[in-house]
């Protein structure tokens, strides 16, 4: 019987020194590099294949599938770029593992860029973390005095070079293609997809994109084997993943538990809704995916299971909010974020983020008519399916699941002419 | 003002190995404009066109790039730049109202620094710190569980000169253009201060240890080795 929780990348972030090098060795860091490099290249993706590991960004597209499209002899350079731009609202996984244990996410960058056989890799950081950056960077520089990186790795005769680029504040580049453009030194827009990264990425050259933990998890499977990973979490969601619960909860924080662990079972550990409240509504996996109620509390937090109830499984950001929260003016932020990290390359994401924010002010402000509803629903059918990234598609899916599950809040606005909540009780600080 | 002569001899080699990481040069334009940044404060028409120039594009693709990007900012702001997350989670845990409170009590409006040039404000999205909601960042550190009081106090300080320490950084808070060094890829030296994680990144961790909770052993590993726990055999 699997444990609740199953710390792997946590396990040792209350060690004080765990992000230097010394403290990872300590606790078994880089064992798992030198048995990757004595591996054949194909074997290691064969078994990142078996293990089941599913992207860790959002997605959750099998990561062995994608190694294996890289090319091989095709006499290109190849690229590993690694993810760590983590903006999706509510996700906040890949800050505290690059924080506190950057060198597990180094040693994940070695094993797959040899699997896939790069010898450049990047990691593009989120600018707007400056101790993060510090951290990665010092991870890295001291991975290369220590031979994990740079000539001749451990005498294998693997050569790999490691930059980390920092970027400059824009949600966007989460997206891998517009990451691609912005690593070249362009804005941050999609390219249109085909040809997907792996055939032409970094440089038109062969690439592969994963998410921070999707890479730190890698040194675990080498480790422990393919099946290790493959035995927990669910048939077709395996493995392990950080659960980050935030909001209106009693103990917010991060939570790493096999994949279909459920939300009921999570705020048991987590001392329930904060004291005197229940729960409202909540994103399973940051705020591109559709809300859910209390009606879903049994859910497994699975890819499979999440889409059945309507959701996504994202990058299991569990944003809570309780009964003093007000719907509208929860969705009215989160379209203004949208709003504003339009990058304005197509014009239904671009035009209509724009034009929804105009109706959902009106609705809080209780100026609306039940045309506005109509209204929404419609830009939202001529955003999802026809933006050109995901951006726009997760633009619609507050709106549309706010409206599924409040329609009534929506429309009490109108009638009192009006927001019926007062912020100030939603607020940490507010009933004092 | 146009970088002299003497400028442009000391930043040339930061420029160069910037380049230098990169297969191609092009790649270098966001560490360059951090760079850039570190030394005026802010992106200037001077430093666009020294960019280009060293790269050999037109003022007009570092403008677009520059502009694209919020963290660059095309004017000055304060030494120290503060950032009141007010995505959704942060603003109804309390960041509207840290937000407005700040506005108020310092009297500027976003972006613009106080008469004395310590602090200016902006909101900011979700700053991957939910758990600690809600969240205010200055200079790009993290000032976790912040109320409309705590942040006032913070402005104080910072305009007054009286050190302050991120929740989750180093001992002492840096200036905003040396934070925009470290962007540009230049090591501080300050990643070895500060805790390794803050308290909510470890409350599952600690559950978890208080239950006896593990990862499952790996299947080859002997139960004797000293990673295993238990004192059986």
């Amino acid at each position: 019987m699997t444990d609740t929780l199953t710390p792997v990348l946590s396990a040792h972030w209350d060690e004080a020194d765990g992000f230097t090098l010394e403290g990872y060795r300590r606790t078994g860091g880089y064992r798992a590099l030198p048995q990757a490099l004595n591996t054949p290249q194909d074997d290691l993706i064969t078994a990142v294949k078996e293990a089941g590991l599913r992207g860790r960004g959002g997605a959750g597209f099998p990561t062995g599938l994608k190694w294996s499209f890289i090319p091989q002899g095709d006499g290109k350079p190849h690229y590993l770029v690694v993810n760590a731009d983590e903006s999706e609202p509510g996700t906040c996984k890949d800050v505290p593992l690059m924080m506190a244990n950057p060198h597990t996410l180094v040693e994940g960058v070695i094993i797959a860029a040899y699997a896939i056989r790069a010898r450049q890799a990047f990691i593009y950081v989120r600018g707007e973390v400056v101790h993060v950056v510090r951290r990665v960077q010092q991870a890295v520089a001291d991975a290369y005095a220590a031979g994990y990186i740079g000539l001749d790795i451990l005498g294998s005769g693997y050569d790999l070079d490691v930059v980390v680029h920092a970027g400059a504040g824009a949600y966007i580049c989460g997206e891998e293609t517009a990451l691609l453009d912005s690593l070249e030194g362009f804005r941050g827009l999609p390219r249109l997809k085909p040809p997907f990264p792996a055939v032409a990425g970094l440089y038109a050259s062969p690439t592969v994109i994963n998410n921070v933990e999707s890479i730190a998890s890698v040194p675990s499977i080498v480790a422990n084997s393919a099946n290790w990973f493959a035995d927990l979490g669910t048939e077709k969601s395996k493995g392990y993943g950080i659960f980050s619960l935030s909001g209106h909860v009693t103990t917010p924080g991060q939570y790493e538990a096999p994949l279909g662990i459920t939300l009921r079972e999570l705020l048991e550990l987590a001392g329930g809704i904060r004291a005197g409240h229940r729960l409202k509504f909540w994103t399973p996996g940051g705020s591109s995916v559709p809300l859910l109620t209390d009606e879903h509390l049994d859910v497994p937090l699975d890819f499979e299971s999440v889409q059945a109830a309507g959701s996504q499984l994202g990058t299991r950001a569990l944003q809570m909010f309780d009964d003093t929260t007000c719907v509208v003016r929860a969705v009215l932020r989160w379209n203004q974020f949208y709003q504003h990290e339009s990058c304005g390359k197509c014009t239904p994401c671009r035009e209509g983020t724009y034009w929804m924010t105009q109706v959902l002010r009106r609705l809080e402000n209780g100026q609306g008519t039940d045309e506005d509803l109509d209204k929404l629903l419609d830009i939202c059918d001529n955003i999802l399916g026809r933006a050109f990234c995901a951006l726009g598609d997760g633009a619609t899916s507050p709106i549309t699941s706010s409206i599924q599950y409040f329609r009534d809040e929506y429309i009490e606005h109108q009638k009192r002419g009006g927001c019926p909540f007062d912020p100030a009780a939603s607020t940490l600080f507010g009933s004092r | 003002m146009p970088f002299s002569e003497e400028d442009r001899a000391r930043l040339e080699p930061q420029v160069a190995e910037i380049i230098g990481r990169y297969p191609k040069p092009r790649s270098s334009l966001m560490p360059l404009l951090h760079l850039l940044q570190s030394e005026e404060g802010y992106i200037s028409n001077d430093a666009i066109r020294y960019v280009a120039d060293r790269l050999g594009v037109t003022e007009t693709e570092v403008t677009g790039v520059a502009s694209f990007y919020s963290m660059y900012k095309r004017h000055p702001v304060g030494e120290y730049h503060v950032g009141v997350c007010t995505n959704t989670l942060c603003a109804i845990m309390g960041g509207d109202q840290i937000l407005a409170t700040l506005e108020e009590h310092l009297g500027v409006e976003v972006d613009e620094p106080t008469a004395d040039g310590k602090v200016s404000i902006e909101h900011v999205e979700c700053n991957a710190a939910c758990d600690y909601a809600p969240v205010v960042m200055v200079n790009w550190e993290f000032f976790d569980n912040q109320t409309p009081e705590s942040a006032t106090q913070l402005v104080d300080d910072l305009r007054a000169g009286i050190p302050v320490k991120p929740t989750r950084g180093p001992d002492r808070l840096c200036t905003w253009r040396q934070a925009s060094r470290v962007l540009a890829g230049f090591n501080d030296g300050l990643a070895g201060e500060g805790p390794a994680a803050g308290p909510a990144s470890l409350v599952g961790l600690n559950i978890a240890k208080e239950n006896g909770w593990t990862a499952p052993q790996p299947p080859d590993e002997p139960k004797s080795s000293p990673a295993s726990k238990g004192a059986s055999r």
